[in-house]
């Protein structure tokens, strides 16, 4: 085994693209587990610990430049108003040491159909910036999961920032394990409120082969919040329109039998966590709004 | 490949060490600090909790390489560490003079490996203080019976003196949150709560 250490992100570049089946490292909190217990022999690990830039964000306009390294913990204390799903998400994820190294491009390296950035990322809006010596290209996070463990990087590519939309509105994420830290997700839901286009998004983990958003589920509720007038009347939403959501959501899944939990379970919990999101997102949209109509 | 890097405020050297290999690996088998201990290897027990340029990390799941020109505190230094800080923070002034008295100017700061080695959790000599010192988080866990295997002991003090470093006042839920990465098969976690509410609380009486 070899161990590059470049100390630039061309650099980096360079060394992917010679040695295409080279393993990136960043966190490690994949990466080492996977070496420890003899499960991945690579050729060459690319260390992409040297690279500042990797650890990185900015804020700007309309979104949030988040570097791939940068770790859970700093999304968490730093990024809490502008990517709220984000942050609830990455304090979900293990522990404090694990949150201290890992990050978002870890995560979608990995590409886990239970990592927990996915269904933050989806329901916010987001495109990952993917570079290699041939060029720099974006993939809406849409297109980036391919299948189980599978994402849409060609092999001399890596992973440079994530592009993530800066919140409009209330974002929720909510995830169902046996204890509060140190869980792998049995399922999880993420949803983003967008008062500024009046659409709905969702996140759904560890209930398909990959992380997938409930669309048909968006379209009605899209529909039925304009129908309602419930973006200018800031009503309760109707217990049988957040029902049906529930139930539209839970048919968006895809989901396997394994020791963590059943199929027949993970669709359930999805609806019920796909109900409780929307309540506490809306209700916080009202709130929000009583407060700006107040002021005025 | 060789690996150079600061552990207990000391440079040192690791040869020969393997490309995949992790930081516990060489902390325990190369340079000989068996303190951090090696539960799971797979990032779930924290038994292997040490900082990283400051950081609590599970030194399992970092690559030796990635050390390269960083800082390391281990556990076995964590006495040193603690004293360092109250003496940096200029809370401590009492504890800085005896520093200087112990340790000639000359001498370099930190812990040498030989010291480390040697390192237990009692003084040799309780009347010249010689020997073994421990961390204010140490010796809180002595007093509240907080230790029985003592397996997960040494993560779980690296873990907790870095919550009290950055929150010297903290709620039962933050102490929670804070060892949450940390396992303990013994004690059922109560003790472990007492030794670290009591580490707190002399630590703001010693403000
Ligand atoms: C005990 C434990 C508990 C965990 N719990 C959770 C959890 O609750 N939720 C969760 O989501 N995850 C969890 N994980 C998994 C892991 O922590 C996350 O997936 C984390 O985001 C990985 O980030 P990393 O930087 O450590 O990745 P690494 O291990 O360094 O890399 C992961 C993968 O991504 C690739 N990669 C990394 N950076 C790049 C890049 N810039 N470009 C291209 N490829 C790249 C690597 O080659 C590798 O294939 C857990 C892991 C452990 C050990
Ligand atoms: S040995 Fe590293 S976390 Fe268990
Ligand atoms: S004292 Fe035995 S594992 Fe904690």
């Amino acid at each position: 085994m070899d161990f590059l250490r470049p100390a630039s992100w061309q650099e980096a570049l360079a060394a992917k693209a010679e040695h295409p089946t080279a393993v990136p490292i960043a966190g490690g909190t994949d990466v080492m587990v996977e070496i420890n217990f003899d499960h991945r022999r690579p050729e060459y690990l690319i260390d992409l610990g040297r690279i500042g830039d990797l650890y990185e964000w900015e804020v700007g306009e309309d979104s949030v430049r988040l570097g791939a390294s940068v770790p859970y913990t700093q999304i968490m204390e730093n990024l809490r108003s502008e990517l709220p799903g984000l942050a609830l998400a990455s304090h979900t994820v293990a522990s404090p040491q694990i949150r201290n190294r890992g990050g978002v491009g870890g995560n979608l390296g990995t590409a886990s159909p239970a990592g927990d950035a996915h269904p933050a990322l989806l329901a916010a809006g987001a495109e990952v910036e993917v570079e290699s010596v041939r060029g720099s290209r974006r993939i809406p996070i849409d297109d980036f999961y391919t299948g189980v463990k599978r994402n849409a990087l060609a092999a001399d590519e890596l992973i440079r920032a994530v592009h993530i939309k800066k919140a409009d509105g209330p974002q929720q994420y909510s995830k169902v394990g046996t204890r509060n830290a140190m869980v792998i997700a049995v399922c999880a839901f993420g949803l983003a409120l967008h008062p500024e286009t009046r659409t709905v998004r969702t996140g759904i983990g560890s209930a398909a082969p990959t992380p997938v958003r409930a669309r048909t589920a968006e379209e009605f509720l899209d529909a039925a919040l304009d129908e309602g007038g419930f973006w200018d009347n800031g009503k309760i939403i109707t217990p049988s329109v957040a029902k049906q959501f529930a139930d539209l959501c839970a048919a968006a899944c895809n989901p396997i039998d394994d020791v963590r939990g059943t199929a027949s379970y993970r669709r359930h919990a999805v609806g019920v966590m796909a109900r409780r999101t929307l309540t506490w997102t809306w209700e916080s949209y009202r709130g929000a709004r009583r407060t700006t109509e107040g002021a005025a | 490949m060789r690996v150079n890097f600061t552990v207990n405020g000391r440079p040192q050297e690791a040869d020969d060490v393997w490309e995949g290999e992790s930081l516990l690996y060489v902390l325990r088998e190369r340079l000989g600090l068996p303190g951090s201990k090696n539960a799971c290897e797979q990032g779930e027990c924290g038994s292997c909790t040490v900082r990283l340029d400051g950081v609590p990390v599970c030194s399992c799941l970092v690559a030796a390489g990635q050390v390269e020109g960083r800082e390391v505190v281990t556990v076995e230094g964590l006495a040193d560490f603690a004293k360092q800080r109250s003496c940096g923070t200029g809370t401590g002034a009492g504890a800085c003079a005896g520093h200087t008295d112990a340790t000639p100017d000359s001498a370099p700061q930190g812990v040498s490996l030989d010291e480390a080695k040697a390192w237990a959790a009692r003084p040799q000599d309780s009347h010249t203080g010689e020997g073994a010192q421990l961390s204010p988080v140490q010796q809180a866990f002595i007093d509240a019976g907080a230790v029985q295997c003592g397996f997960c002991t040494p993560g779980l003090l690296v873990a907790a003196d870095e919550m009290l470093e950055r929150n010297p006042d903290p709620t039962d839920a933050d102490i929670r949150e804070a060892l949450s990465g940390n396992l303990c098969r013994c004690t059922g976690y109560e003790k472990i709560m007492d030794a670290v509410r009591l580490a707190a609380a002399r630590q703001g009486e010693a403000v």
